[in-house]
This record gives C-alpha cells, sequence and structure tokens, in this order.
C-alpha cells in the first residue's frame, strides 16, 4: 500500500468512528442512566434492533426521517419500559429479563419488520464539514449523521443533569442506596422504572441511526450485538455521561476498521476485522474490572460490579 | 407445617410454567389476530405442526435434540449460580471442531472416529465457555457479557474458517467445510420405524440431561455445585473449591452445547455451514429458564419448543405468516415465564434441609406486612 492508500484508511476510519459510533453513543447513554438508577437492561439489544425497524417503518410510511426517528424513540421507550416493569415484581432478575427483551425485541422487529426489507426510507440528512476539502475521501470523512450532534448534546445534558438537578440527584439515590431512598420516601421502583424507559427512548435513538443513516436499511441482520457492547462500553466508561462518548468513538472506529480495509481493498480475514470490537470490549473488561473491589463510580445498587 | 407447603411447591412447579406457557400463546394469539389472522387457526397450526402427526413428531423430536443440549449449557453454570449464555458460540465452535478434525486425521473413519469427532467438538465447545468462568472467578467479569461477547467472537470465527481456510472448493454457492466421511456420519435410530428420521442425537441428549440431573442430585460434586450456587460465600467459608466447581459448570455446559453443534454436523448437515446458525444457543436459553434449571425438565420443555420451532413453516405456508412468528411466540414466552417467577413462593432454592430455615423467615415478614 502506497502512502495514498494509508491516508485514505485513516480518513475511512476516522469518519466512521462517527459513522459506527453514533448507535453506541445514543444506547450506551441510554444504558448509563439505566444503570445509574441501579438497574442493568441486557435487553437494549433487542430494543435497538426493534426500533431500528419502527424507525425505518415511520419514515418509510411518513415520508419523513424525523418522525421514523421519534417513532424509534417511542418504540424503544416502551420495550424498555415493559423491563422496567417486570423488573419491578419480586424475585424477577433484571439480567434474565435483559435476555427476554433481546429474544422479543428481535422476534417482535424480524416478524413487523418483514415488509420492510426491500424498500428504501428517506434518510436522515448528513452535516457535511468536509466541503472546504476538494479531496472526496475528505468530504467523506467528514460528512456527519445529523443525529451525531443531537448524541453529544445529549450526553453534555445528561451529565449535567446527573449532577446538577434534583431529579439526577434522585436517579443517582436510588442506584446508590435503596434503602435511603425508601427513608426519604421517594418510590425506588418508579424512579427505576422512569429511568429505564427514559434510557430505553434514548437508545431507540440509536436504533433510527442505524436503520435511517449507517448502514440506512432495515434487514434482520443490522444489529448484531451493538446493543450488548454499548453495556459493556458503559462499564468502560465508569458511568459518566462524557466518557461514553469518547468511548463510544473509539468502538466506532473499531468497528469501521473492517469496512475501511474492505474499501481499499483488503478483503482477507473479513469477519475477523468485524469481531474487533467484540474482542476489544472483552480486553478492556478483562483490563478494568478485578475481582477484589468493585468499580469506581459504579453504582452500588448494581449487580454488575459484584 | 412442611407436608403440605412441599405439595404446594411441587403444584407450583408445574402450574406456574403452563400457566405462563398459557399466557404466551394467548398473546401470540392476539398478536396473530391484530394482524388480521386467525388465532383459532394459528394454534390448531402451531400443535398440528408440532405434534399432529408422525411427520410433525419426527420433526420436533429431531429440532428438539440440540435443545436439550444448549439448554443444559444454561442450566448448569446457573445451578452454580452464573447467567452464561453463550451457547450458541459453543455450539458453532463445536460444529467447526467436529468439521474440523478429520482435516488434522484424515484417516478418521468407523464408530471410533464419530466418537472422536464428537468429543472434538464438546472439547471445543467447553473449552470456550469455560472462559467465560475463568474471567468471572479470576477477573470479576459479568459472565452473562463475556459469553455473550465470546459468543459474538465465535460466530466471526465460524464465518473466518468456513469462507475462508477451511472451505470445501465444491461448495460454490454456500460455502461449507469438506463434508464428513459417511462412516463418519450419525444415521438414523430406527429409519424404518414410525421414529423415521430421528437420529441418535435424540439418545444423547436425553441421556446427558439424565447424567446431569443424577450428577446434580446425588453426588457429592453435584452437591458442592448446588451450594456454590445457593450462596457463593458459605460455599467458600465451608472450604469447598468454588473456584473450580464454577469453571467445571461452565465447561460442562460449553461441552454439551459444542456437542451439540457436532452431532448437527454429524447427524444432519454433514458439513460446517452458515445454516448452524440458526439460534439454536438463545432457544436453549429460553428452554432452560422454563425448565427452571433442573435437567430432568428440560427434555420435555426442549420438545415443546421444538415442536413450535416445527410448526412455524407450517404457519408460514398456511397462514403466510413471516418464519419470525416462532420468535415472537418464544420472545411472550420467555417474558410469561419470568413475570410467573414472581408469583412462585420462593425462587430458586436449594432443595437443601439446612436452607428451609432461610427459606421461612421472608414468608413471614411478608405476612406481617
Amino acid at each position: 500500500m502506497s502512502i495514498n492508500d494509508w491516508i485514505d484508511l485513516l480518513l475511512a476510519i476516522v469518519g466512521g468512528a462517527v459513522r459506527v459510533g453514533t448507535p453506541y453513543l445514543f444506547v450506551s447513554l441510554g444504558e448509563c442512566l439505566t444503570e445509574k438508577s441501579g438497574r442493568i437492561n441486557l435487553g437494549l439489544e433487542g430494543v435497538l434492533v426493534f426500533s431500528a425497524m419502527a424507525g425505518f417503518g415511520g419514515a418509510y410510511l411518513s415520508g419523513s426521517p424525523w418522525l421514523g426517528v421519534l417513532l424509534a424513540g417511542c418504540s424503544g421507550a416502551a420495550l424498555a419500559l415493559l423491563h422496567g416493569l417486570l423488573c419491578s415484581l419480586q424475585r424477577v432478575s433484571d439480567i434474565a429479563t435483559g435476555i427476554a427483551l433481546m429474544l422479543l425485541g428481535a422476534g417482535l422487529a424480524f416478524y413487523l419488520g418483514k415488509p420492510l426489507i426491500q424498500p428504501q426510507a428517506p434518510q436522515i440528512p448528513s452535516i457535511e464539514l468536509g466541503a472546504w476539502s476538494t479531496s472526496p475521501s475528505v468530504q467523506s470523512a467528514l460528512s456527519i449523521n445529523a443525529l451525531f450532534p443531537i448524541g453529544v448534546l445529549l450526553a453534555v445534558l445528561l451529565a449535567w443533569g446527573l449532577r446538577n438537578t434534583r431529579w439526577g440527584l434522585t436517579v443517582r439515590m436510588v442506584g446508590d442506596s435503596s434503602d435511603a431512598a425508601r427513608a426519604l420516601g421517594t418510590s425506588v421502583n418508579g424512579v427505576r422504572i422512569a429511568a429505564t424507559t427514559a434510557g430505553g427512548f434514548i437508545a431507540g435513538l440509536g436504533g433510527a441511526s442505524l436503520s435511517l443513516y449507517y448502514p440506512g436499511s432495515w434487514n434482520e441482520g443490522l444489529s448484531s450485538g451493538q446493543g450488548l457492547i454499548a453495556v459493556a462500553l458503559v462499564i468502560f466508561a465508569r458511568w459518566s455521561p462524557l466518557r461514553c462518548l469518547g468511548a463510544a468513538l473509539l468502538f466506532g472506529g473499531a468497528g469501521a476498521i473492517g469496512p475501511a480495509l474492505q474499501s481499499v481493498g483488503v478483503s482477507g480475514g473479513y469477519y475477523l476485522f468485524n469481531a474487533v470490537p467484540y474482542a476489544l470490549t472483552l480486553a478492556i473488561l478483562i483490563a478494568t474490572c478485578s475481582p477484589k473491589r468493585s468499580l469506581k463510580g459504579a453504582p452500588m445498587e448494581l449487580g454488575l460490579s459484584r | 407445617m412442611i407436608t403440605p407447603r412441599r405439595w404446594h411447591a411441587a403444584a407450583e412447579a408445574l402450574l406456574l410454567p403452563a400457566g405462563a406457557l398459557a399466557a404466551a400463546l394467548l398473546a401470540f394469539g392476539l398478536f396473530i389476530w391484530f394482524g388480521g389472522g386467525s388465532p383459532s387457526e394459528a394454534w390448531t397450526l402451531l400443535f398440528m405442526g408440532a405434534f399432529g402427526d408422525a411427520f410433525s413428531w419426527q420433526n420436533t423430536l429431531q429440532r428438539a435434540a440440540p435443545l436439550m443440549l444448549t439448554a443444559l449449557a444454561v442450566a448448569l453454570p446457573a445451578r452454580a449460580g452464573l447467567t452464561v449464555i453463550g451457547g450458541e458460540g459453543a455450539l458453532v465452535l463445536g460444529a467447526l471442531g467436529c468439521a474440523g478434525l478429520p482435516y488434522l486425521f484424515p484417516g478418521l473413519a468407523g464408530a471410533g472416529g464419530s466418537l472422536l469427532i464428537l468429543l472434538a467438538g464438546a472439547g471445543v465447545g467447553g473449552a470456550w465457555v469455560a472462559i467465560a468462568g475463568l474471567l468471572r472467578q479470576k477477573r470479576g467479569v459479568n459472565e452473562t457479557i463475556s459469553s455473550l461477547l465470546l459468543g459474538y467472537i465465535a460466530i466471526a470465527l465460524f464465518k473466518h474458517f468456513v469462507e475462508g481456510p477451511m472451505r470445501d472448493p465444491a461448495s460454490l454457492n454456500k460455502p461449507s467445510t469438506r463434508p464428513l466421511e459417511d462412516s463418519l456420519r450419525i444415521g438414523a435410530i430406527a429409519p424404518d420405524s414410525l421414529l423415521g428420521d430421528v437420529h441418535w442425537g435424540l439418545v444423547i441428549g436425553l441421556l446427558l440431561c439424565l447424567a446431569a440431573g443424577l450428577w446434580l442430585s446425588f453426588t457429592a460434586s453435584g452437591f458442592a455445585l448446588r451450594v456454590v450456587g445457593g450462596n457463593a460465600r458459605a460455599a467458600r467459608l465451608v472450604g469447598l473449591p468454588t473456584d473450580r466447581l464454577i469453571v467445571l459448570a461452565c465447561t460442562l455446559g460449553g461441552a454439551a452445547a459444542g456437542l451439540a453443534g457436532a452431532v448437527e454436523v454429524a447427524a444432519v448437515h454433514t458439513s460446517a455451514n452458515a445454516s448452524l446458525i440458526a439460534g439454536l444457543g438463545y432457544t436453549g436459553i429460553l428452554v432452560s429458564f422454563v425448565a427452571r434449571h433442573n435437567p430432568w425438565a428440560i427434555p420435555p420443555a426442549a420438545i415443546l419448543f421444538g415442536g413450535f420451532a416445527a410448526a412455524g413453516s407450517l404457519l408460514q405456508r398456511r397462514m403466510g405468516q413471516p418464519d419470525a412468528s416462532v420468535l415472537v411466540l418464544q420472545g411472550f414466552a420467555f417474558v410469561f415465564i419470568l413475570a410467573a417467577e414472581a408469583l412462585r413462593g420462593r425462587l430458586f432454592q436449594l432443595e437443601v434441609p439446612r436452607m428451609v430455615r432461610l427459606r421461612v423467615v421472608p414468608a413471614r415478614r411478608r405476612v406481617a406486612t
């Protein structure tokens, strides 16, 4: 490969980091909010698939991508609400419910999305930050999903809200000590259901980004574990929305290696390069977890960090 | 007071899953109805496609065989207190190990060769899931997440090898490994009887479920495993080798799922290809939860869900339902099975006499409040 090939490859990975990372960003923000309240929602994988289908369907039927985005968020919230309600029952484990939601979300999405595999839906517009350059590879690398700035804004808002508002304090209190929350007369289950539902809405926006921007169509292989990676990514980001942003970009970059290599003509080991995000997630989990202490920054009520 | 309590528990153990499945079928009927279909027709087809005649029974039993093994992959770690759901990954790697062994030893043949390729599949699957157990014990990595990630990595490895280094050049449209020699394949149990194509995988599944139940109920190590699952701290305090038991449970579970993949290759597909990635590992999770991680309850649950899977194609043909309708039914069943646990007197309690006292306290507190 020549120097130009390397530059193209690098640009493709940088551009891919934003393109592939946007769903990670939304799902990890949603999961971050959910986990701050003391519950794990492994079912965000199912939420992601289902909302990607709903968003695509909404955009296709209404003709407006933004209505599709809204529908994706709402359908994600609906599935997450189911998770919140189920987990509020006695002796129902949030991990098991998450697995159930993964199956249910995928099943519903594949069933209802059958007629959506062929058609084209209007796509979310992109913001061309690379218009100043004459190089097509720079232009395509800097052509950014319009949802991405919304996600950045949301990360900042969430970080500020969790730290500085009464509402954020309540969520953190429920997540750190349900006893204290109960003593103050706060409904622990109520707050958790609300946080899970809001988290589902945010994750649903990530689903819309999958089906309405990149890859930009609906098919049954659309999400393969992105929702799950996002759950691990929250651990990596130490439950901080701002660090979720950095982690999402890192994982987006890792996920973009395979397609980027293919675009410059390297096709050997395609599947292995696609597995890089999973291996990276696992490596990061191994490096950051420890059996001795619970993780720094982890909500105390969270079963994940035991 | 103890006797009626036990009777209640036994009745609950049967009624709760049955009620949950009935609710799931009802919800599925409503779902079909919203889509403009006839619920009663859907229910009839589900039953006919699963258990209606000898042919559907054969189809059902064939699909149930791998489910028993992938359910064991969830149930054994679950009895040690872990939620491991890497069955799908262990299954595909087991299939790869089974199809790959003849590449290394081209001389394999006969019944001994069949045994070796099955063991290779089980070994690969076991080693793979053991990683999740090791990571959890040594590094504190959540085993549910790590096992799922390992599953995705396993599927990527599988596709890489099947479409790359191990691809049979003769497989043009559907990349596959070289087909197994005839003498290595596993045949039908009784090809000329009512059982038809049902292969020895069913017997393997039944025997392993039986053996797993015997191990958990009647051996010292099985008992130790259940103690670890009930209370890992207490187990460590009484000096049980917790780490080793947990890794053992993961290894055995993974081996069961790997064996499922190997049997699928040796008895059904004859080579490793993408048809193996059919969600058998995920359905196994559901089967194990329905059986409440009790190996002896796994075969009936596996037959039920194998039956629903078999009926899926009938729903597709006769009612024009998408093939995902079975997934929807499975999703509903999972949700209702979990919700039903809230109704249970006390869940996941070991049947250990010493635990009875622990069981009484919360019950009394609930009466008081």
